[in-house]
C-alpha cells in the first residue's frame, strides 16, 4: 500500500498490510502537525501532490528499501488537503524478521519522503502562509 | 509537436493556471521548455528556487530531450512528511 489520501489516514490499515506470519517486528511512523514552526504561530498544513507520480515514488522507495534490508512488507500513506493541527500527515508500517530492519527501513522511508517525493506543504500561519521546501535531495534510480 | 505541462505548488500559483499545452519545436529539452515557460509566464522564475525535472511521472535531467505528448513537470522543492 504506496498511496495518498485525502481523508484521515486509518492506522489499523496499515498494520494490517504489512502483517505478515514471518515478521518477528512492526515499525512504525506517525508524521503530525505541529503548531509552531522556526518562530510562527502554525494554524493549519494544506498539502498538495502529483499524485500519480507521488504513489510511482513512494512504491519506488519501497523497493529500494526491499533491497537494503530485509523486511517483509512496508506501507507508507500521505494525506493531502488541509491538515489540522495534531492530525497525521504522514504514516509507515514496516515488518520484518528482526526490529532492526523494521526501524531502519522506517526511517529511511520519511527521510526519502521529504527529499524526493512530489508532495508540497504550505504553511498556514498568523499572518500569512509560506510553502515549505529546499530540495535538498537527489531522486532515487535518477534516469 | 505539443507538449502537456502541469504546475503545482507554488509554480501553479504563479503561473495562475494547474496545466498547460504548448507547442514546443522538435529537439527541445526540458531545460528549453522551462526557458520559454519563464517568458510566458515572468513570475514562475521565483529566485533561488531549485527544481527537478519529471517527464512522464519519472525524474529526468534538464537535457531530456521532449517527445510529442510528453506530461512535463517542474518540481519545485517537495515537503512532504
Amino acid at each position: 500500500m504506496f498511496s495518498v489520501t485525502d481523508k484521515p489516514i486509518n492506522f489499523q490499515e496499515l498494520v494490517d498490510c504489512v502483517t505478515d506470519p514471518e515478521a518477528g517486528a512492526i515499525a512504525t511512523f506517525i508524521g503530525t502537525t505541529r503548531n509552531n514552526n522556526q518562530g510562527r504561530k502554525v494554524i493549519a498544513l494544506d498539502y498538495e501532490t502529483y499524485r500519480e507520480m507521488a504513489e510511482k515514488e513512494l512504491a519506488r522507495l519501497g523497493e529500494e528499501a526491499k533491497k537494503k534490508w530485509q523486511i517483509c512488507r512496508m506501507a507508507v500513506v500521505h494525506r493531502i488537503g488541509p491538515v489540522q493541527i495534531t492530525e497525521p500527515s504522514v504514516m509507515i508500517a514496516v515488518s520484518a524478521a528482526h526490529r532492526e530492519a523494521a526501524f531502519a527501513a522506517c526511517r529511511f522511508a520519511i527521510e526519502e519522503i521529504k527529499k524526493t517525493v512530489p508532495i508540497w506543504k504550505k504553511e498556514v500561519y498568523e499572518g500569512g502562509e509560506i510553502w515549505i521546501g529546499t530540495q535538498s535531495g537527489q531522486p532515487l534510480n535518477r534516469s | 509537436m505539443k507538449v502537456k505541462v502541469k504546475f503545482f505548488a507554488i509554480l501553479r500559483e504563479r503561473a495562475g493556471t494547474a496545466e498547460i499545452t504548448k507547442e514546443i519545436q522538435e529537439g527541445s529539452t526540458v531545460a528549453d521548455l522551462w526557458a520559454t515557460l519563464q517568458q510566458d509566464y515572468p513570475k514562475l522564475a521565483v529566485p533561488g528556487i531549485r527544481l527537478l525535472y519529471a517527464v512522464n511521472q519519472d525524474y529526468v535531467t534538464p537535457d531530456r530531450v521532449l517527445k510529442n505528448a510528453d506530461e512535463v513537470v517542474f518540481v519545485p522543492p517537495v515537503s512532504g512528511g
